[in-house]
C-alpha cells in the first residue's frame, strides 16, 4: 500500500512543478505505449488492452531537474477522418498546445509512417520523429538515413530501439533541446500540393486571415479543411478556436468561386480530397525512398513463412485450436497447486481468527459471521481467481505481443462474417476463456460500435476460468466416471471441448440473431493489420499483464464478494421454524428447477454464486451437506457420491454443464458491461440472454429426455 | 469491359491501383493506408475460410474482405 501512496504523492507534486508538455503521437503498434511505459517508468497504469489506447493516457517524469508531462496519444494511421481515436489524437495535436510533438515511427515500414508524420507538419512546427524498432529493421537489413530524414523534414529526428531503455536518452535530450526552443526550426517541411490546389487553398487563406487572428500555419491547414468539406473537423475546430466557418458568408464566397474555379479544370470536390491524400501519401513514398535502403528486397520473407502455415487453409484453424488448448491447460493444471498453497494460507489464519474472536469474547453469531461468511468467501474467491489469472494472462498476452493475435482474427474472419459481425470477436472470445470480464473490455478493439456491442453482450457464452474446472468436475464424475481407466479422462476431455464448441456455435447464432433483430445492421468493413512478427517482451509482458488485467479484475471480484459472503452466510443460517432461507428458497425454485432437470438447491447455487462462477459447486455441496459454510473438497470421488445420494443423474449432470455455460454473468462482467457500455439497460441485456437461452435449452434436454427414457 | 479488381488477382501477383470506389468510410480508410492511384497491390494471403485475403502493399500486411476488395480496382 505505502508504495502506491508514494507514487501517487510523487505524481501529485510532479502535477504542480510540471513544465513542459509532450504528445506522443503515431501508428498502431509502433511502440508508443513502451516509449511511455519506459519514461514514466511504468508509474502509469496505461489501460492498454490488446494494443490499444483508447484514451489518452497521461503521465510524468523528470529529466535533468525539469518535470515533463507526456500524453499518449491513440495510435492511428492518420489523423483525417472521423474515427473516434483519430478524432482524440487530431484534437489534443491541434488544441492540446503541447510544447513538443513526439510522432513515433516504424523503422520497418517507414514510408507508411511517414504519411501521419507529414499529415502532422501540416498542423505543428514543433515535432520531433522518433524512429522506433531500429533493431527490427536491422534484422531485416533495413538501413535509415536518420540524418537525410531531418534534413529533408527540417525536424529533429532521433533513431531509438524502445525496449531498450538507454537508447531513449538522445530521445530526451532533443526533447528537452525542443522544449526549450533550443532546436532550431527554420522552415519545417511543407507538403505542395498541385498548383491549382495551392492557389484554392491560399484564397481561402486570406479570407480566413482578415476574419481571424491564427497563427500562419493553422490557418492554411484549416483553410484545407474548408475545401475538402468534413463538417464534423471543421465544427471541432469552430468549437476549439471560437470561430465560424461553416455558414460563414464570406467564407462560403470565397470557397464557392475557388470549387467552381477547380471544377473547371476538371477536379471536382471529392477528387480534391482524393488528390489531397494522394500528394501526402507520394510525397512519404518519394521521402521514404531518399532515406531507406533495403539490402534484401524480401525483407518479410521470414514472416511470410511463418504466415502461409498459421493461416493455411489446412493447418490455421488447427494449429489456432492447439495454441488456446495449450493455454487452457497450462492454466488449469498450473493453478492447481498456487490455489492450494492460498487455500491452505487463507485456512490457517481463518483458524487463528476464530481462536482470536474467542479470546476477545465476540459473540459466536458474529464471529460466525464474519469469518465463515464474510472472510472465507473473500479468501476463496481470491484463492480460485487469483492464480488462474496470473498464468493465463501473462500467457495470452504473450502471444499478443508475438503478433499471433491479429491472425486469428484473420483465420475465423469467415465465419463472423456470415453472423453479421467481426473476425476480431474471435479474440475477445479467446480473451473471455479466460476472464469474460477482460473478454468485456478487449471488446475496444472492435472498431463498429454495433459490432461491439454484439461482442460485448456475447462473450459471456463461452466458459471463463471460473466455469472450466467446474465444468470438468462434472463432466469427469458423470460421463467419464461410467468408464474407468485411461478412457476417461479422454471423454471428459472431449465432453469439455464439446461444451467449447458449443459456446463457440451459441456466440455466433446468438450474434447472427442480434445482427437480425435488436442491433440490426451489415458487418462493417473489416480492414485489419497484419503486423510483423516480434520477439515479446517477457518481463513487460509479466508487469502489464498482473498489473493492468489480474489486480484490477481481482479489485473487482473482491467488492463483490465480501457482501456476497455475508448474504450467502445469511442465507444458510437464518431461519423461520427450522428451515434455512436457503431451503425455503430452494423449495420455492424447485418447480421451475424441475421443469429444467434441475433442483432447487443447483439453482440457488448458481444465484448465490453470481460474484464468482468458482462458488457454485462450494454452495451446492455446502446445501447438500447442510452445513453452514462453503465446502471445499478435492477428492472428485466424494463428490460424485454426495451429488449421486442427491439425486443427480446423467440428466442431472448434461444440464448443469450446459446452465454453467448459458447463465447470467457474473456479477463483475456485468459491472464492466455496465463500464463499457455506459448503461445497465445493456448489462440487464447481457444478463437475460444467456439466462433465457440456458432455461430453454435445459428444459429441452429435459423433455427429450424424459421422452425417451421413459 | 468490366474493370479488374484486386479479387482477381492470384496470389502473388502484384495489380497496380487504379481508383477505389464505394463508400466513403472504407475508402478514406484504405487512402490512408496509402492505397492511392499507383500503388503495387499483391495478394499474399487468404484465410483458411477463403475471405479474408491479405495483401501487401507498401511493405505492410492488409487483411481485406471480398466485399471491399472489390471496390479496389486495377489498371
Amino acid at each position: 500500500m505505502s508504495k502506491i501512496e508514494k507514487l501517487s504523492t510523487k505524481q501529485k507534486e510532479a502535477k504542480t512543478k510540471c513544465v513542459h508538455t509532450i504528445a506522443l503521437a503515431g501508428n498502431p503498434n509502433v511502440g508508443k505505449s513502451t516509449i511511455f511505459n519506459n519514461l514514466t517508468g511504468m508509474n502509469q497504469h496505461t489501460g492498454n488492452w490488446t494494443g490499444k489506447t483508447v484514451a489518452n493516457a497521461t503521465g510524468y517524469f523528470e529529466y535533468r531537474g525539469e518535470t515533463y508531462k507526456i500524453v499518449d496519444i491513440p495510435g492511428t494511421y492518420s489523423i483525417m477522418s472521423h474515427s473516434e481515436e483519430e478524432e482524440i489524437a487530431r484534437n489534443y495535436i491541434c488544441f492540446g498546445n503541447p510544447d513538443s510533438t513526439i510522432v513515433v515511427v516504424d523503422a520497418t515500414s517507414l514510408e507508411r509512417n511517414l504519411n501521419l508524420v507529414l499529415q502532422i507538419t501540416e498542423i505543428t512546427d514543433n515535432l520531433i520523429v522518433c524512429v522506433n524498432l531500429l533493431d527490427e529493421a536491422k534484422k531485416k537489413k533495413i538501413t535509415i538515413d536518420l540524418e537525410k530524414l531531418s534534413k529533408i523534414l527540417k525536424v529533429p529526428v532521433v533513431g531509438v530501439t524502445a525496449r531498450n531503455k538507454k537508447t531513449l536518452n538522445s530521445l530526451l535530450k532533443v526533447m528537452r533541446n525542443a522544449c526549450e526552443g533550443k532546436e532550431k526550426i527554420n522552415q519545417i517541411y511543407q507538403i505542395q500540393y498541385q498548383e491549382k490546389i495551392e492557389k484554392a487553398i491560399e484564397q481561402v487563406k486570406q479570407i480566413i486571415n482578415k476574419q481571424y487572428k491564427i497563427q500562419e500555419k493553422l490557418a492554411r491547414w484549416i483553410s484545407i479543411k474548408v475545401l475538402d468539406g468534413e463538417e464534423h473537423i471543421l465544427k471541432e475546430i469552430e468549437k476549439q478556436l471560437q470561430i465560424q466557418l461553416i455558414n460563414n458568408t464570406e467564407i462560403d464566397k470565397v470557397k464557392k468561386e475557388v470549387l467552381k474555379a477547380l471544377e473547371k479544370e476538371g477536379i471536382y470536390q471529392e477528387e480534391l480530397k482524393e488528390r489531397i491524400v494522394a500528394t501526402i501519401v507520394k510525397d512519404a513514398e518519394e521521402i521514404g525512398k531518399k532515406v531507406c535502403k533495403f539490402e534484401k528486397e524480401d525483407y518479410a520473407n521470414r514472416d511470410r513463412k511463418i504466415d502461409k502455415i498459421l493461416t493455411s487453409k489446412k493447418y490455421g484453424i488447427p494449429i489456432m485450436i492447439v495454441f488456446l488448448l495449450l493455454i487452457f491447460w497450462i492454466t488449469i493444471v498450473g493453478a492447481n497447486y498456487p490455489s492450494q498453497f492460498l487455500f491452505s494460507v487463507f485456512g490457517s489464519i481463518q483458524e487463528k481468527l476464530i481462536e482470536f474472536a474467542t479470546y476477545i469474547h465476540c459473540p459466536e453469531w458474529l464471529s460466525n459471521m464474519l469469518i465463515l461468511g464474510v472472510y472465507q468467501t473473500l479468501t476463496w474467491v481470491i484463492s480460485v481467481m487469483l492464480p488462474p489469472m496470473a498464468i493465463f494472462f501473462p500467457l495470452f498476452t504473450i502471444l499478443e505481443d508475438l503478433g499471433y493475435l491479429p491472425r486469428i482474427a484473420f483465420n475465423m474472419d469467415g465465419f463472423f462474417k456470415k453472423a453479421c459481425c467481426s473476425g476480431k470477436q474471435m479474440i475477445t472470445m479467446c480473451m473471455g476463456f479466460g476472464c469474460n470480464s477482460c473478454g468485456v473490455t478487449g471488446c475496444r478493439i472492435i472498431d463498429s460500435p454495433r459490432e461491439r456491442l454484439i461482442a460485448i453482450l456475447t462473450n459471456n457464452f463461452v466458459p471463463c476460468n471460473g466455469r472450466f474446472p467446474f465444468l470438468i468436475t462434472i463432466a469427469t464424475i458423470f460421463i467419464a466416471g461410467t468408464i474407468g481407466g485411461i478412457g476417461a479422462s479422454i471423454v471428459s476431455t472431449i465432453a469439455v471441448i464439446f461444451v467449447i464448441i458449443l459456446g463457440i456455435i451459441m456466440t455466433l447464432v446468438i450474434s447472427k440473431i442480434l445482427s437480425k433483430t435488436i442491433l440490426k445492421g451489415m458487418p462493417s468493413s473489416f480492414v485489419l493489420e497484419l503486423p510483423p512478427y516480434r520477439k515479446p517482451q517477457f518481463l513487460k509482458v509479466l508487469v502489464r499483464s498482473i498489473f493492468d488485467r489480474t489486480i484490477f479484475i481481482l479489485g473487482r471480484a473482491i467488492a463483490v464478494a465480501a457482501p456476497a459472503g455475508l448474504v450467502i452466510w445469511l442465507f444458510a443460517n437464518i431461519g423461520i421454524q427450522g428451515e434455512s432461507l436457503l431451503t425455503i428458497i430452494a423449495n420455492f425454485l424447485d418447480p421451475l428447477a424441475n421443469l429444467m432437470g434441475l433442483d432447487g438447491y443447483i439453482l440457488t447455487a448458481f444465484i448465490l454464486g453470481i460474484p464468482a462462477n468458482e462458488i457454485v459447486l462450494p454452495i451446492i455441496l455446502m446445501c447438500y451437506m447442510q452445513g453452514t459454510s462453503l465446502v471445499n473438497m478435492e477428492d472428485t470421488f466424494v463428490i460424485g457420491e454426495i451429488l449421486r445420494q442427491n439425486g443427480w443423474t446423467i440428466l442431472t449432470a448434461i444440464n448443469v454443464m450446459l446452465f454453467t455455460l448459458f447463465h447470467f454473468p457474473c456479477a463483475t462482467t456485468l459491472l464492466t458491461i455496465k463500464k463499457e457500455t455506459g448503461s445497465w439497460k445493456w448489462s440487464a441485456i447481457s444478463f437475460l440472454i444467456p439466462t433465457v437461452c440456458g432455461i430453454v435449452l435445459c428444459m429441452l434436454t429435459t423433455l427429450v429426455y424424459h421422452v425417451f427414457c421413459l | 469491359m468490366k474493370e479488374k479488381t484486386v479479387n482477381e488477382l492470384k496470389l502473388g501477383e502484384i495489380g497496380i491501383v487504379n481508383n477505389i470506389i464505394g463508400e466513403e468510410g472504407i475508402k478514406r480508410r484504405l487512402l490512408d493506408l496509402g492505397l492511392i492511384e499507383g500503388t503495387n497491390i499483391k495478394p499474399v494471403l487468404v484465410s483458411p475460410s477463403g475471405d479474408p485475403r491479405a495483401f501487401e502493399f507498401r511493405g505492410s500486411l492488409i487483411a481485406i474482405r471480398k466485399e471491399d476488395a472489390k471496390n479496389i480496382k486495377i489498371k
